[in-house]
């Protein structure tokens, strides 16, 4: 017992001069979440133990990366070869990259199919839309550094989109890569922010999201508020506290996560090509173009809006058209709150156009990925501007048909009977 | 206890707004360093000098790459009997009047070039940056059943003529820059200066 006393004193100790006990009670202990979550909340949870990984194995490899031009591409070589692990810690630092987007993919479409950013965790929503802005950048400044003939042409292609802009393009290029092309400054500089600037502001904007979510609490499959019922103690009824209860679940997702994680890492690193493409094996030359330039996985949706864009309209190029049409369907997201009309949350009880609409969302989401990864022929350039269209008519009709349709009654408890 | 409000509320609400301003003022300032520290370098700036290129040894129907400014810079040795695409093949072209200012005035003409048969291109896409291949021979190409030769970028299908003159609906917007360059003897090409006129 003498033990439990010392225990006890030393956290009595602490709490009178940091809330340690208030904070466990608000964020775990006493955090309540509907009773009614299912597989699609698991995400959250999965994408800050990833977090967390990559910051970890960054770190890691950063310790024996050079960021320069003549140093880069050997020393990449260098943490494979000859760094004891240093395959292992790269290939989860690549691998955590595409984790990282899939979850957070999964994570977003459950926000959508819920309608988890409408009122009142419009800022939830906002903060996450961003937290998503900012991985693309991250992901875009890591892919540069080994760099191979994909670094430097991926960074040669996103950069020169800067200077697609009228008037003060080609000098914002210029200043951004702080070379006429783009070279060892520009290689150091996104080094710089990849490990410092981006890591920060992901951190600062995830605290952020996880503040805004713990005032509001979550939504749940029916969208249904649980807050409005609760017992005596204002402990709401159909609820239980996150903290035995759902992180037992978040860590037995952890394990099957894991399963397929390590199975990816340890038999297909490169992912077919897909984490870590073939051409990246050849050191960067500014001489030479490769054949067939693509971006990873998860910005092939946006690079085929980029590709659609053939044309020039009201005296804009197609060039930065494109580049607007691109930097639209990623932003477009933070609007979803505003475009959302419907009195109902969830896609359950939402009308049948809702439920078109989403659906075309996501067939046209999965077809741009597959048409911005392959070779553009005639064809294929006109479906990728009629999928432009579909996931583009997803957000911006939903004024109108999620006001006009018809929605099921939503039931007051959960698991009511309506 | 509440402080007492100030004797002289006006004074304190100037100097309120005036300590402001001249903190505005100040981080104003503070960021231009930043902001320059960015702009290239002068070392950056220095690697930006002419090269010199012997072009004797450049058959007709060869191309050539230099760098220069870290960029590939393509000379193309036009075969004469080849130059009929010059004139002939100009309604396909966005931009055959050469209206965007992507050539120096010396290469404004209806060869797009300085000298007749050498053509001096930045091997650079003005879609995205992507190094356009050399496709010389008028045949029908995978990408152009009517092909007059020139450049294919494998990027996103963007095609260019022998001279660097972009075609209609492609998703390049202007034809592929001319570098200043000029010849100080007859085979001695000076890339990265327009030379003495």
């Amino acid at each position: 017992m003498s033990e439990n006393t010392i225990g006890k004193k030393s956290l009595n100790w602490v709490d009178s001069r940091f809330p340690i006990v208030d904070l466990f009670e608000r964020h775990l202990s006493k955090y309540y979440s509907p009773s009614n979550i299912n597989v699609w909340y698991l995400f959250g949870f999965l994408l800050l133990i990833v977090l967390v990984m990559q910051i970890l194995t960054g770190l890691w490899l950063m310790m024996n990366y050079t960021n320069t031009a003549e140093g880069a591409f050997s020393s990449i070589e260098y943490i494979m070869r000859d760094v004891e692990y240093g395959w292992l810690i790269r290939y989860m630092h690549a691998g955590g990259a595409s984790a990282f987007f899939a979850l957070i993919y999964l994570h977003m479409f459950r926000g959508m199919m819920y309608g988890s950013y409408q009122k009142p965790r419009e800022l939830i929503w906002v903060g996450g839309w961003f937290v998503y802005v900012l991985l693309c950048a991250e992901g875009f400044t890591g892919y540069v550094l080994p760099w191979g003939q994909m670094s430097f042409w991926a960074a040669q292609v996103i950069i020169s989109l800067v200077g697609s802009i009228p008037y003060f393009g080609e000098d914002l290029a210029t200043w951004i890569r702080g070379d006429y092309i783009v070279s060892g400054i520009t290689l150091s500089r996104l080094f710089a922010f990849h490990v410092v600037l981006l890591p920060i502001l992901i951190i600062a904007v995830v605290f952020f999201h996880i503040l805004a979510l713990h005032e509001i609490g979550s939504n749940n499959p029916d969208g249904i508020d649980v807050k409005k019922h609760t017992d005596a103690d204002g402990v709401p009824l159909d609820a239980k506290p996150f903290f035995p209860y759902d992180i037992s679940h978040d860590f037995y997702a952890l394990g099957v996560f894991l399963i397929i994680f390590c199975s990816v890492i340890f038999f297909f690193p490169e992912g077919g090509g897909y984490i870590i493409e073939y051409v990246n094996y050849e050191p960067a030359n500014p001489l030479s173009t490769p054949a067939h330039i693509v971006p990873s996985w998860y910005y092939t949706p946006f690079y085929a809006m980029l590709r659609a864009i053939d044309f020039s309209l009201f005296g804009i190029t197609a060039k930065f058209l494109g580049f607007i049409v691109m930097a639209a369907g990623i932003a477009i997201f933070a609007a979803l709150p505003w475009l959302d009309r419907s009195p109902v949350k969830s896609i359950k009880y939402k009308g049948i156009f809702s439920k078109t609409f989403l659906s075309l969302f996501v067939i046209s989401f999965f077809v741009l990925a597959y048409l911005g990864s392959v070779p553009p022929t005639e064809v294929k350039n006109l479906l990728t501007k009629v999928f432009t269209i579909g996931y583009f008519s997803y957000f911006l009709l939903m004024p109108i048909y999620t006001r006009y349709e018809k929605c099921k009654p939503v039931p007051e408890r959960v698991g009511e009977a309506i | 206890m509440q402080p007492k409000s100030p004797p002289n509320p006006g004074r304190r609400k100037f100097l309120t707004y005036s300590t402001s301003f001249l903190g505005l003022i100040g981080a104003f300032f503070t960021a231009i360093p930043f902001i320059s520290a960015f702009k290239p370098s002068a070392r950056a700036e220095a690697a930006g000098a002419p090269v010199k290129v012997d072009i004797s040894k450049l058959l007709p129907g060869e191309m050539m790459t230099i760098e220069w400014r870290g960029r590939p810079i393509f000379v193309v040795n036009i075969p004469e009997e080849n130059t009929s695409f010059v004139t002939e093949n100009l309604a396909r072209l966005a931009d055959p009047d050469m209206a965007d200012p992507s050539q120096p005035d010396y290469a404004k003409n209806e060869i797009r070039s300085r000298k007749k048969g050498i053509a001096v291109l930045t091997g650079v896409c003005t879609h995205l940056g992507c190094a356009p291949k050399y496709y010389p021979e008028a045949k029908p190409e995978d990408f152009d059943s009517n092909w007059q030769g020139g450049f294919f970028c494998p990027c996103h299908g963007s095609k260019f003529d022998l001279v660097g003159r972009v075609y209609a609906n492609v998703p390049a917007p202007t034809n592929l820059v001319v570098p200043p360059h000029f010849f100080e003897k007859d085979n001695l090409l000076v890339i990265g200066s327009d030379g003495v006129s």
